[in-house]
């Protein structure tokens, strides 16, 4: 994969040929697809009942009617939606094809295109069926959020994809041995995000933090929604606005990555 | 120079770039205290096979790894058919292929399928077609239908190949291909490489501790050790300078830091 030659055309059959490869690894593969299923639906059952719980013992949450399920599902697609990215990037430092990738005319922004489309893939496999079991088990339709539903969701993916595409370069640049920042990297924005509890929460210094990250102003938002039923438009674009300068950051930060495995030879020995 | 240059006039660096297959000038890797390859230089003509010799930690890996644009260099230049490496890569990428035993192709999808995607990715015509004649070449149709991690260690080989081969490369970079191969397999392997040499006048560099396949294939070696060239020259005219008949007892005698022969005289 050459960096130099972003300006050529990109090349949707490459695109095709690699979310057939990942295509084809989860057909082959029913854990694969299980485990895509298994924990958005046990975090929606759990957190279901939580929030059955506590909207028959407390006012605020009774008139809340879904902050903390809506939140799990948003917090899932922002968490599954880097997982999906980051563990198809994986796949190939497990299967040691990264060496045939980069020798072949794939080119990076192609390579993460297809990353992203598989994402998606993978999060409409896992969060579809949690949606629904929210719907028939709890009387909580996500869906029925409308036209603000599409703002979460593409705000929330592109910062996914922001840590994806950043955590990948972290893997190719130091080997399997950095592997658990896949796994851990999102959790340590998970208070800041304020997903469960407002922002004035935090302490002023924090909130400071806490509004440099664009999960806030959707969970933000998502409360706005359910409990006043006001769309913050502004919070959107703002959000949007910071996404698009982590899109871009994350993006440099891969293509320096690739360019200091190329120069200290980590990417013939992708181990650990 | 290379031992195959036979022009009354050396060409000039522009020229001998523009015509060789690859061209590599005063390269150097240093990898912290390491110096894995030490200012080599060399060029390869469009049609030839070349075997690149050394022990263990000789440098051959990582030279190869720079001509594919996979490393890069602390210093030096290289050219793959007339393109600069790595920055022109997106231009020269699509006309070469590689086969290494430090990658594996997808153990989960089956052969069709790996060979599809990759035929797919070199933007290969007629893919089905292509696929059908690689498995008739290389005799993989009993198992191209196997996912390729339930393959043995030859069968893995054979499809390894034919991912190399996929697009039909006019430059062949192959870092041991018959090792863990049993002899039938291994001869069966050099066999067509010949051919598709022949066939396609495909340039072909091959790393190998193997000194039979480099003897039979090979109409010139490179002798690294500790990242610089020791030698360069046909095979024949190597053996004769060390005063031996095989190219193993010369292997030997570098590894070894023995001299014969002309070599002996001329230190």
């Amino acid at each position: 994969m050459s960096e130099i030659s972003l300006h050529r055309g990109i090349s949707m059959q490459r695109i095709g040929a690699m979310i057939l490869r990942y295509w084809y690894l989860l057909m082959s593969s029913w854990p694969r697809l299980l485990e895509l299923l298994y924990w958005p639906a046990l975090q929606v059952i759990t957190w279901g009942f939580l929030q059955l719980y506590i909207a028959q013992n407390a006012n605020f949450f009774a008139r809340a009617g879904g902050t903390l399920i809506g939140a799990v599902i948003l917090w899932d697609i922002l968490f599954r939606g880097q997982l999906g990215f980051s563990i198809s990037f994986l796949e190939e430092m497990w299967a040691r094809n990264l060496g045939n990738l980069m020798m072949s005319p794939l080119r990076p922004i192609e390579f993460l295109l297809s990353l992203m489309i598989m994402s998606l893939i993978r999060l409409a496999i896992g969060v579809i069926p949690m949606t629904l079991l929210a719907l028939f088990l709890f009387h909580f339709n996500v869906y029925s959020l409308g036209l603000p539903l599409i703002a979460f969701f593409c705000n929330l993916i592109f910062t996914s994809w922001s840590v994806g595409i950043f955590v990948s370069g972290l893997v190719l640049r130091n080997g399997l041995g950095a592997e658990s920042i896949v796994w851990t990297l999102m959790f340590a924005i998970m208070p800041l995000a304020c997903i469960y509890y407002p922002v004035s929460v935090l302490p002023a210094w924090l909130q400071v933090v806490a509004w440099v990250l664009p999960p806030t102003y959707v969970f933000e938002g998502m409360r706005a929604l359910l409990i006043e039923n006001t769309f913050r438009t502004d919070l959107m674009l703002e959000a949007l606005a910071i996404n698009a300068g982590l899109l871009v950051a994350s993006f440099g930060a891969f293509l320096a990555l690739l360019r200091s495995a190329r120069k200290n030879g980590s990417l013939l020995s992708a181990g650990e | 120079m290379t031992g195959n240059d036979k022009a009354s006039s050396p060409p000039t660096v522009a020229e001998r770039s523009s015509s060789a297959a690859i061209a590599v000038d005063h390269l150097v890797k240093v990898y912290k205290q390491t110096r894995a390859v030490d200012d080599i230089s060399f060029s390869l003509p469009r049609g030839s096979i070349t075997g690149l010799l050394g022990g263990n930690g000789a440098g051959k890996t990582t030279t190869i790894a720079m001509i594919m644009g996979l490393v890069l260099p602390t210093s030096g230049r290289v050219q793959v058919l007339g393109h600069r490496m790595p920055e022109e890569s997106a231009s020269v990428l699509g006309r070469m292929n590689f086969e290494s035993p430090y990658v594996d192709m997808p153990m989960r999808l089956t052969v069709r399928q790996n060979l599809t995607i990759f035929g797919k990715l070199y933007a290969v015509k007629n893919l089905a077609g292509r696929i059908a004649r690689l498995a008739d070449d290389l005799d993989l149709t009993e198992f191209i239908d196997r996912a390729n991690g339930k393959l043995s260690a030859g069968q893995k080989t054979r499809v390894a190949l034919a991912k190399a081969l996929i697009n039909q490369p006019e430059l062949l970079l192959l870092d041991e291909p018959t090792a863990s191969l049993d002899p039938d397999t291994a001869d069966w392997v050099r066999a067509h490489l010949e051919r598709y040499r022949k066939e396609n006048n495909a340039t072909i560099l091959l790393a190998s501790h193997n000194m039979l396949e480099v003897e039979r294939l090979c109409d010139r070696v490179i002798i690294m050790k500790r990242g610089r060239i020791e030698d360069d020259d046909t095979p024949e005219a190597i053996m004769a300078r060390y005063n031996r008949t095989t190219l193993e007892e010369v292997f030997l005698d570098v590894a070894r830091g023995r001299v014969n022969g002309e070599k002996e005289a001329a230190r």
